[in-house]
């Protein structure tokens, strides 16, 4: 639509300018009129470019691909936006398109969707704009379809981003969580617990400077590793998000009706991570992570996956860290440094500093 | 990487040998009791319990403040959060811990202004950041906290600070241990006093309490192996009918302790009796504001309207706070009481007894 034909509300004149970044977000932002429709066209059509996406349509009309498709979806809410390692932008692709590889899919296409909170600066939706972007662009993954909403100030803290996504699986492959199978190997993709106390040391005050950075990354590529050294022998993948590994193995446990036991020594957990969490009392076992992945694996092909795994920058420091047992079925227990075995749980509620 | 002071306190095959040598010095079936939940947790975490000679008995102690705060003081933060504009700051453990009707992470979720601070001097900075509202800090913990907690006091006041105040549930390890030794039901032979309140106060005080019920007591610190060797001491002194203190944490621990951080203490705070939940009223374990600085007490500047204490009828915290019975063997334990839905402390705090089994062995 030119200037020209734009409808004119009210006496007050069109004003061509584009958006300053000095500006804010407005509620009108969101209202579907006419600064909608500029947020869309001066800021948000630029960056996610694509032929689908400029038809302007209601929705994406996709040719589908051969196979089976991979679904997901996942919302951010970050606090703060932006952290060393990443920020709401980048991980908002990376979340789910690591969905999508956790299902064996490569990835092909995202919406995204954007709540803003009234009187967020332009210039900082600008920034998680450009991160989406360039998250995306990088994988390479196309944003053909999303959505703005703006909600009041104090109903919301600067951005939520929704992201859905859909991949195509590999032929062949076919993982879920109840293929865990006795004897299997539990792979680690890389060190544990940088994403969740890199957001931590910023979040909470806790006046202790480290050079944590999150581990917010895609993980299709070296997952598609992993899927072309042995796609039968690959039976779970699963990204240890919110929870940790922790929880995803309890999931993973119950799923499967199957036992974990882990070796605590052959856990890797990221520098600096391991440090905070002895501060803070936390075990990093239940620490988020937003770049690394579990791989339950077939013994057999144990170690050619982990030498392909280490083949990679991104897994070069992975480990074989446990094995699936008959023996106490839904349970993930865990052979300590020093011999003895504990129980790794769920996690039950947050996860609290000690306090003396 | 190494970890100082942390991955050398872990080492397998050290602790495969002074497994053995506990082994060896143990002539007879003995009950020591750790004092701190932190020691409770490092036991449990690692699995070292478990590895210890079948005859060697581990009670579990009172040493986790949230623990043995009393539900009325707990009913009193509850009552204070509540009011309209104020602001209530304290340890992330205390906000799950219930009181008669509610607790404070409910209260929050109500829109209560509660918020979660790592160190109590965060707190003064809430009041300094809110100075047209009330912010109260709710303290506990042990004398190894009680200085920092001395200090938002002296800082509120150098600060000129009128909206802080401070709700103390502040309590003292020795006097615990006294009312453990002088209870005719005690069969705790030897102690593990906790290193870190040692670290603040020196381990003086418990030379009376070692001397007068003719036990060993032994300062210990909390990785495996500090609880190794301070297990060998004290399994040593009593297979030789030693009683006296010692001291395994020197590399934290001297006999006069951190006098600074006393004189803090004593400048601020005054002995008082204080009831333990689970332990009844104890006499000069608790302290609470001297009369100079009795203004910034949330206790006084918001008194509780009517007190309500009611324990859960099924909590036997009381029997697991003073090692009469493992939290295994209550009968709401994993059932009734979980982590997401607790009766009493121990099962919430990450001191707490009953949270480290729930962790660490699991229920099936």
């Amino acid at each position: 639509m030119s200037d020209a034909t734009r409808p004119v509300l009210g006496d007050g004149p069109v004003c061509p300018l584009p958006l300053p970044d000095h500006d804010t977000v407005l509620l009108a932002h969101g209202g579907g009129g006419r600064l909608t429709q500029r947020l869309i066209e001066e800021l948000l059509l630029p960056a996610f470019d694509n032929p689908e996406l400029r038809r302007l349509h209601d929705g994406a009309v996709l040719e589908a691909p051969p196979g089976r498709l991979a679904f997901s979806t996942d919302s951010f809410v970050v606090s703060p936006l932006f952290f060393p390692g990443g920020d709401i932008g980048s991980l908002a692709v990376h979340g789910t398109v690591n969905d999508l590889a956790m299902c064996g899919a490569t990835p092909l296409w995202l919406s995204v969707s954007l709540i803003l909170e009234e009187g967020l600066p332009l210039a900082t939706l600008r920034r998680i704009v450009a991160s989406l972007q360039r998250a995306a662009q990088a994988i390479p993954v196309s944003i053909v379809t999303g959505d703005t909403k703006v909600v009041g100030r104090g109903q919301a803290d600067g951005v939520y981003i929704n992201t859905a996504g859909i991949g195509v699986v590999r032929p062949g492959v076919d993982l879920a969580p109840q293929h865990a199978r006795v004897g299997d190997v539990v792979l680690l993709s890389g060190p544990l617990a940088a994403h969740g106390m890199a957001i931590m040391s910023l979040r909470e005050s806790l006046g202790f400077e480290t050079a944590l950075r999150s581990d917010s990354a895609a993980l299709h590529g070296l997952v598609a590793r992993l899927l072309e050294t042995a796609p039968q022998a690959v039976h779970v993948l699963r990204d240890p998000t919110r929870g940790g590994v922790a929880s995803a193995l309890n999931e993973i446990a119950a799923a499967a009706t199957v036992g974990f036991c882990l070796e605590e020594r052959a856990i890797p957990v990221a520098d600096g991570a391991r440090e905070a969490c002895e501060l803070l009392g936390l075990d990093p076992l239940y620490v988020a992570n937003e770049g690394v992945f579990l791989a339950i694996v077939a013994a057999e092909a144990a170690d050619a996956l982990l030498a392909a795994l280490r083949a990679d920058p991104l897994g070069h420091a992975a480990a074989a860290i446990g094995t699936v047992t008959a023996a106490h079925p839904g349970r993930v227990v865990l052979r300590t440094t020093i011999g003895g075995t504990r129980v790794v749980d769920m996690l039950s509620g947050e996860q609290l500093p000690r306090i003396c | 990487m190494i970890v100082r002071y942390v991955d050398e306190y872990r080492q397998g095959e050290q602790v495969q040998s002074w497994l053995d040598a506990i082994a060896a010095a143990l002539t007879r079936p003995m009950t020591l009791m750790e004092v701190c939940g932190g020691q409770t947790h490092t036991f449990l975490r690692f699995g070292l319990d478990a590895l210890l000679p079948e005859a060697l008995t581990l009670v579990h102690g009172p040493g986790c403040p949230v623990c043995v705060t009393p539900i009325e003081l707990i009913d009193h933060a509850l009552a204070i959060a509540a009011q309209p504009g104020l602001l209530l700051a304290s340890f992330g453990d205390m906000l799950r811990v219930p009181g008669t009707r509610d607790d404070l992470r409910s209260l929050k979720a109500r829109g209560a202004d509660v918020r979660i601070v790592y160190s109590p001097l965060d707190a003064v900075r809430l009041a300094q950041q809110h100075p047209d509202r009330q912010v109260v800090f709710f303290g506990v913990g042990f004398e190894t906290t009680a200085p920092a907690h001395a200090l938002t006091v002296l800082q509120a006041h150098q600060a000129g600070l009128s909206n802080f105040s401070l709700l103390s549930a502040l309590v003292l390890v020795p006097p615990a241990i006294a009312t453990l030794l002088a209870d005719p039901a005690n069969r705790v032979e030897a102690f593990l006093a906790a290193g870190h309140v040692c670290a603040v106060m020196g381990y003086g005080q418990y030379e009376p309490l070692a001397a007068r019920y003719r036990v060993p007591i032994v300062v210990t610190g909390f990785e495996p192996l500090d609880l190794l060797q301070g297990i060998h001491c004290a399994v040593r002194a009593l297979a030789a009918g030693h009683s006296g203190v010692e001291n395994q944490y020197r590399r934290a621990v001297q006999r006069e302790g951190n006098p600074a951080a006393q004189q803090a203490l004593k400048r601020v705070f005054e002995v008082c009796d204080r009831p333990w939940r689970g332990l009844g009223v104890l006499p000069a374990s608790g302290l609470r504001l001297r009369e100079a600085w009795r203004t910034y007490d949330a206790a006084e500047r918001f008194p509780l309207a009517e007190p309500i204490a009611r324990e859960h009828p099924e909590c036997l915290a009381g029997e697991v706070l003073r090692g009469l019975r493992k939290p295994p063997a209550c009968p709401a334990f994993g059932a009734a009481c979980t982590p997401e839905h607790p009766l009493g402390a121990p099962m919430v705090s990450s001191e707490g007894a009953c949270a480290a089994y729930y962790r660490y062995r699991s229920v099936t």
